[in-house]
């Protein structure tokens, strides 16, 4: 087997500027998604995972735990920097919860951009279609120097 | 609370500030390659760098790595947490305390994490954690409530330090009894705002709802007009009949709604004054091209399309060159 090497394109420090717009992401929220992110996680939490748990805690439904939304704000941003750039740091605000049959719309626009480190901050928000925001925050990424090719 | 007895309160619960959660510890699982490939199948993520070896051979690592976001993932306490509880620690125990306080609610309100080091298949992540501060008591939206906040610090069989995890939570006095969520009726997916139809308009309305856009027309001095009303504006006539709009025309005005995000409606829509061919104007959406890409006396097609569950719209696209 001699498969070729999958090639994947990594942006680099030069390529990007402060106001840049990542690619929007629309999550479709189930209960498939909640139930399998929270496992995923290893989050046993009811609340994630038991509807008449999530209901007596005020709420109509299971709800996404909050290592979720950071895997799906990592993946939001690497999905644009390409795969050898480096995460350095997550920063998430939470809001209203996500819950089974809503949309989140995630959306990102580069805040900073330091070409002697690579270090590129992305603002991300992520809003669902019914209860508005349910993630805001910052991650940071190093990315190639072109001089590092 | 008297005085005497939040200060007392107080006073057990700010002992808490500094006290480790858990002292370092390894998780009982190793980094691997199945339980990357659980999270990332989840997360629709496909970063060759967490699941492509072959790749992550040639790349700048050199391996395969665990996605950063997973740092707090391995130490998680597992199933006991759903079928016994959660083990008690003095996180646990602060919590408590605050819930028999009447601090029933919780709420995670900021998760920060940073990353030193790059995880692979094979290291062992190590935790420690302590309650690094608590704030004074603050009135918020949800209630009255205490701010804590986790440090945990993450390293590797080495001693080397991968990242670091601070959790803010929210324990609060609710400030009303959650409404009678337990009914179980699907969440209504919020559509635009439904038109005002009168006696004047309701007619144009139902018109749109068919498929056509029609414009107003003076049966004694055949002046068009838009939006509808009863009396002619040239003559004072109010007899009246309508035309229907080709819908082609072009920009006059333009705008972007920005701020407030309406439920209901797509996020910063065009909004535009449309000069019809038949030569009044319409107040309509500019769709199917950015908004830097509009430009005053560009040439638009409308169509009549349903945009949500219940409204029907005109809205209008970029001419095709040549059309």
């Amino acid at each position: 087997m001699s498969a070729a090497v999958t090639e994947y394109k990594t942006l680099h420090v030069a390529d990007v500027s402060v106001g840049d717009k990542l690619p929007s992401l629309d999550i479709d929220v189930t209960s498939g998604l909640i139930v399998g992110g929270a496992l995923a996680t290893r989050d046993f939490e009811p609340v994630h995972h038991d509807k008449s748990v999530a209901q007596a805690a005020g709420l109509p439904d299971i709800f996404m735990n909050i290592l979720t939304s950071q895997g799906l704000m990592s993946r939001f941003v690497t999905d644009w920097s390409g795969p050898e750039a480096v995460i350095k740091s997550l920063d998430v605000k939470l809001g209203a919860p996500n819950l089974p049959g809503m949309v989140m719309t995630i959306n990102g626009e580069v805040t900073a951009c330091d070409a002697a480190t690579g270090v590129v901050e992305v603002a991300v928000t992520g809003e669902n279609n019914i209860w508005g925001m349910h993630m805001q925050g910052s991650v940071q990424v190093a990315l190639p120097r072109g001089d590092q090719a | 609370m008297t005085p005497e007895e939040q200060k007392a309160f107080e006073d057990k619960l700010y002992a808490y500030v500094g006290v480790e959660v858990c002292s370092r510890k390894p998780a009982k699982d190793a980094v691997n390659e199945t339980m990357i490939r659980h999270w990332t199948e989840v997360m629709g993520d496909n970063n060759p760098a967490y699941t492509d070896a072959q790749w992550a051979a040639q790349s700048r690592r050199g391996k395969t790595i665990a996605p950063p976001a997973m740092m707090y993932v391995w130490n998680q306490e597992g199933y006991s947490v759903a079928s016994t509880g959660r083990a008690s620690d003095p996180q646990t125990d602060m919590v408590e305390m605050l819930t028999e306080h009447g601090f029933t609610g919780v709420l995670g309100t900021n998760v920060k994490q940073e990353y030193f080091k790059e995880a692979s298949p094979g290291d062992t992540v190590y935790v420690e954690m302590v309650i690094d501060n608590i704030s004074e008591r603050k009135a918020t939206a949800r209630g009255a409530g205490y701010f804590f906040e986790t440090l945990a610090t993450f390293s590797d069989q080495n001693g080397d330090k991968l990242g670091t995890q601070r959790f803010r939570v929210l324990k609060f006095i609710p400030q009303e009894q959650p409404a009678a969520a337990a009914a179980d009726d699907k969440l209504e997916v919020p559509t635009r705002i439904p038109s005002p139809r009168g006696h004047d308009n309701g007619w144009w309305w139902n018109a749109v709802d068919e498929g056509k856009v029609l414009i107003q027309r003076c049966t004694d001095c055949q002046t068009l007009r838009h939006p509808p009303r009863p009396m002619c504006g040239e003559c004072q006539s109010m007899a009246w009949d309508s035309i229907e709009s080709t819908l082609d025309g072009e920009v006059m005005s333009f705008t972007c709604l920005r701020h407030p995000k309406i439920p209901g409606y797509p996020a910063d829509p065009i909004c535009a004054v449309i000069k019809l061919a038949e030569g009044t104007n319409i107040v309509s959406n500019v769709v199917g091209c950015d908004f830097e890409d509009v430009h005053i006396g560009m040439k638009v097609t409308g169509k009549v399309e349903q945009v949500d569950e219940k409204t029907m719209l005109p809205q209008f696209y970029p001419a095709q060159a040549g059309a």
